[in-house]
């Protein structure tokens, strides 16, 4: 099935069932188990059996077009929602969560939003101020501590972000679209940004995206969601190590290859 | 793990010898800073000095004053009302400086100030308590939303009589009517700004772990501060406003002597130059209270969240 050497499939389209990759020694960091996502009542379901495992340390993309529900199931992640069916487990008390919009609060400085989520952890007012300056830093943002939101730009305004979710000093990152409303190159160097703090924090990371390229750029692991209900249809592996770059042609081979898959999927609500 | 994989493939990529590691670190910054300095919002151009400023926006009313008070003369010129109806602009001002040298304009401007004052820090305690009791519980908005909106479009010089009818000729019926005219509008002014503020912020409150009230504490409070000013501001107009009505009717000598009381005193005496010395220490006192403490501290907030140029 598989035309690229650096990619595999795990899931391939005719198993219906997950193949158990992490299973043994270590417990994942998120485990997704049979989960069904109903909102109405008699409704159409939003998800329904999707299972997924997340070993510590791995960079998940979950990849599908819009209304496939991989929003839903980063909400039911970051347990902001609770599933109609099925169980879910995360290793970190509470996921840190990246959403579309930086999302940070426009009366607070830089430093002040980083603050707050350490607050929040019950960090001592002595050390918030230093912890934020720290963080900052680790998204190259030394120096921009003081600086109101507004006067940020929109690349500058996610790093806040991702300084902030690190601020929560959890192991699990959970990232819904964060940079889809970014310009290319502002996107790049931040592809290039959070591989560089996934690496050096060790975070486990399910990245919700629509974009396939950002998919085979970011992730070892691409999972392919499908269409009403959302449910995952396949899974690759990927074995090119990082530094990636969305140019390079092991990163367009493999999303020559996942964009076949999707186009198909997407292709079957047509008719 | 990351870090052996990472480190080996660094050079292959980048095609040539193996660079060293720091110097993809390097890069990355240097990009990161050349962005960052494109990208940021361009810098304002620095404050106007003092004497755009006097141009720009003290000269304008000073202009249009010196024309009002020119079409004031040549209509007192031209007979259209007697003389005593219709005073000199200079009569005027002679009854204005001597209302000021006897104290009068002090004792009435101070009496009216203070009581505005205590009137609006009893609508300030109320209108809060009552914006998050009305936020906090979906019954009470249901029940009271409806009344408090409509309370602020009813003149609260309609609660005169009522109030003097209860608390006869006091200061209780004074603060009676500036209370039911500031409360609506400062508790209106919470509670819209309160759900206005982006679900998304709550969202964020959630995701970081704060509790409920630490949510409350610092999240919606403050997302909420914008529109809270806001009603503050109307708060106050409608609180000046009520007690001019109030002290215009409730007139008795064992009540201090407010701007009301003398505006009602020049109308007793037919003494135009006093009625309109009154409108003006009244009008006085409204725009300075505005100018010095709402719009500053409107203005404050507003800049602090980039919602407006300087």
């Amino acid at each position: 099935m598989s035309t690229s050497p650096v990619i595999t499939d795990v899931r391939p389209a005719t198993t219906p069932e997950a193949v158990p990759r992490h299973s043994g020694d270590v417990l994942p960091a998120v485990l997704v188990n049979g989960v069904s996502q109903v909102f109405q009542r008699g409704g159409p379901p939003v998800l329904h059996g999707v299972d997924l495992t997340v070993a510590p340390g791995e960079f998940v993309c979950l990849l599908g077009a819009s209304g496939c529900g991989k929003s839903t199931l980063l909400n039911l992640l970051a347990g902001l929602i609770e599933p109609t069916a099925g169980t879910i487990e995360v290793s970190a008390e509470r996921p840190a969560l990246m959403f579309q919009e930086a999302a940070l609060l426009p009366w607070l400085t830089a430093a002040g939003n980083v603050e707050l989520a350490l607050r929040a952890r019950g960090v001592d007012r002595s050390t918030r101020r230093e912890e934020a300056r720290r963080l900052l830093a680790v998204v190259n943002l030394a120096g921009a501590e003081d600086k109101a939101v507004h006067e940020l730009s929109g690349g500058m305004r996610q790093r806040v972000a991702l300084a902030r979710a690190l601020a929560q000093d959890s192991s699990v990152l959970l990232m819904d679209e964060p940079f889809a409303a970014l310009d290319a190159i502002t996107r790049d160097v931040l592809h290039q940004e959070l591989t560089r703090v996934w690496a050096e924090q060790r975070l486990s990371i399910v990245f919700v995206t629509h974009n396939v390229r950002e998919a085979a750029r970011l992730g070892q692991r691409v999972v392919l969601m499908g269409s009403r209900p959302g449910r995952i249809v396949r899974e690759w592996q990927i074995d090119v190590p990082q530094p990636r770059t969305i140019e390079s042609p092991e990163v367009s081979s493999i999303s020559a290859e996942i964009t076949r898959e999707l186009h198909k999927e997407i292709s079957r609500h047509g008719h | 793990m990351v870090t052996d994989l990472l480190r080996p493939r660094r050079g292959a990529r980048t095609g040539g010898a193996d660079p060293v590691a720091r110097d993809t670190d390097a890069e990355e910054r240097a990009v990161v800073a050349g962005l960052d300095a494109l990208d940021a919002a361009p810098q304002l151009p620095p404050k106007p000095g003092v004497g755009r400023v006097l141009v720009r926006s003290v000269l304008p009313p000073i202009v249009f004053l010196a024309a009002l008070v020119g079409v004031w003369q040549l209509a007192y010129l031209a007979e259209i009302k007697p003389p005593y109806a219709l005073p000199s602009p200079a009569d005027t001002l002679q009854t204005f400086w001597t209302t000021v040298q006897d104290g009068r304009a002090a004792e009435a401007v101070w009496t009216s100030l203070s009581r505005g004052a205590v009137g609006f820090a009893m609508s300030l305690v109320i209108g809060t308590l009552l914006g998050l009791a009305m936020w906090g519980s979906r019954w009470l908005r249901a029940a009271i939303g409806p009344i408090v909106s409509g309370l602020q479009s009813l003149p609260s010089v309609a609660w005169v009589p009522a109030a003097i009818i209860w608390f006869q000729l006091s200061n209780a019926a004074i603060y009676t009517v500036v209370l039911l005219g500031a409360v609506p509008s400062i508790a209106n002014g919470l509670l819209t700004g309160m759900k206005q503020v982006p679900p998304l912020f709550d969202r964020v409150g959630r995701v970081l772990g704060l509790s409920a009230l630490g949510r409350i504490r610092y999240v919606l409070l403050p997302a909420a501060l914008p529109g809270y000013v806001g009603g503050l501001r109307q708060g106050w107009a409608f609180a000046w406003r009520s007690l001019m009505a109030a002290e215009l009717i409730t007139y008795s000598p064992r009540l201090g002597q407010g701007l009301g009381q003398l505006l009602n005193i020049g109308r007793e005496l037919s003494q135009m130059s006093l009625v309109i010395t009154s409108i003006a220490l009244i009008l006085v006192v409204g725009v300075a209270i505005e100018l010095l403490v709402f719009a500053p501290l409107e203005r404050r907030i507003l800049i602090r969240r980039g919602l407006t140029v300087r």
